[in-house]
């Protein structure tokens, strides 16, 4: 790279200018390009997600076809608010609920015109990062039918277990009210869960090193859990 | 000249071994530690880093005798980081489960080293056929060390390969524990320092 000819100002804009704009016009189309691709993607997982949750689905090793198929037969999803009423023209699968935390989606599985189980997403922090995940209750809107974790940082190997069946499986059968019928939610201890211990109905064993994220799980739950209360009441009502 | 004589290939040839950019130039160490916990994600991380680290060497190499040196780096970074993001944008179309799973680390081989030393140290002075070879050569030095991390994390780590369970239940009955150590980063330091040892006992490099 010996005698290079001088370079003027305009010629380094120039470059600049011409760099930026090709860097540019190749990012911009390949968004454009593959958005609709990526935003499939996007409901996909959500939709495996509460079909896990909700027994349904176990592999993500199927087409994903099979998969959509099975979330329009079985599952159905309306929007109610914190009262308890529902509220119509909105799709469940649109709310924010960092922007519009009155608006409380429900994600139902059907059978045969009766609703077996009810679905919600639940989000928080924890000891890193915001924790997504969602809650599946059987159709008696206390007992645990599952619970998952599909969005966190934590530490991976101690928080981070939060995601596997492992954990999970230790919510299925756990009960969410007590016997006056309010909402304890259920508790991640600290350790096993003794056998001596009041109320093991509630409560799950802890992930040893990670206390702190089983903390902030348990107060996200309890708020989830105490938001959709007012509509879980009035389903209740009409069952009995 | 052909375009594969001895001369050009010891441009892939080199970083393999002797001139390893992880255990040798102990570079890009950073997504090394970060990546390495199953081998499918360590093997996407590789491609992607083969990818970016060979088209970027040669649009720098193509543009090397044009691009005037007071922006030179910005230049260097503004490819790199629009190859990175297409990268990004392509996993996350076409294998989202990785690309959640690699999260930030693929945007973040944008501040990897190694891309940007080739880049400075070998595509500026380069014609872009020897620096296409010197970007696949330093990235496959890259994804064996990457490849080798994460074979031995995952195995001892979770007791599978590729998410298939390879240790028998039956190990797991007679008392064998996975070792829950090497899910975590020191696992990955320890392991890369006994690579390093060993690369280096055979190449004989010391510092």
């Amino acid at each position: 790279m010996a005698s290079k000819p001088r370079i003027t100002k305009a010629f380094t804009l120039g470059f600049a200018a011409a760099v930026t704009m090709v860097c540019s016009i190749l990012l911009a189309s390949a968004a454009t390009l593959l958005k609709e691709r990526q935003d499939q993607n996007v409901q996909l997982d959500i939709k495996y997600n509460i079909l896990s949750v909700l027994a349904l689905a176990d592999s993500k090793d199927v087409a994903p076809e099979v998969l959509l198929s099975l979330y329009d037969e079985k599952v159905t999803s309306f929007v109610v608010d914190t009262l308890g009423n529902p509220v119509s023209g909105r799709e469940a699968a649109d709310i924010d609920p960092k922007k519009e935390p009155e608006l409380l989606p429900v994600f139902a599985r059907q059978e045969g015109g009766t609703i077996s189980a009810y679905c919600i997403p639940t989000q928080g922090k924890a000891l890193w990062s915001t924790v997504k995940g969602y809650i599946a209750l059987e159709n008696d809107l206390n007992t645990i039918k599952g619970i998952t974790f599909y969005s966190h940082g934590e530490t991976p190997g101690l928080g981070g277990e939060i995601e596997k069946d492992w954990f999970t499986d230790l919510f299925k059968g756990k009960t969410i009210l007590n016997a006056a019928g309010e909402v304890v939610s259920v508790e991640i201890v600290k350790g096993k869960v003794r056998p001596d211990e009041p109320h093991p109905e509630h409560k799950v064993d802890g992930i040893s090193g990670s206390t702190l994220t089983g903390k902030g799980l348990n107060q996200f739950i309890k708020e989830t859990l105490e938001r959709y209360e007012p509509y879980f009441k009035t389903v209740r009502g009409e069952a009995s | 000249m052909s375009l594969f004589s001895k001369k050009n290939m010891v441009f892939v040839k080199d970083p393999l071994m002797d001139n390893n950019p992880i255990s040798t130039q102990v570079l890009g160490i950073c997504s090394a530690l970060a990546v390495t916990v199953q081998l499918q994600t360590a093997i996407v991380m590789s491609i992607a880093v083969i990818a970016v680290l060979s088209i970027s060497n040669v649009m720098i190499s193509l543009v090397r005798n044009k691009v005037p040196s007071n922006i030179r780096i910005i230049v260097e970074l503004a490819i790199i980081a629009t190859l990175v993001i297409l990268v990004d944008q392509i996993l996350k179309a076409y294998l989202y489960d990785i690309s959640k799973q690699l999260s930030v680390f693929v945007g973040l081989i944008i501040t990897n080293c190694i891309v940007l030393g080739r880049a400075e140290a070998f595509a500026l002075q380069n014609k872009p056929w020897p620096s296409f070879l010197d970007g696949v050569g330093n990235g496959l030095g890259y994804s064996v060390i990457l490849i080798a991390v994460a074979f031995g994390r995952e195995i001892l780590g979770s007791g599978t390969l590729f998410g298939f369970q390879l240790i028998p239940d039956a190990a797991y009955a007679a008392g064998y524990q996975n070792m829950g150590l090497m899910v975590l980063a020191p696992g990955a330091f320890i392991l890369l320092g006994l690579i390093i040892w060993v690369q280096r006992t055979i190449t004989g490099v010391s510092e």
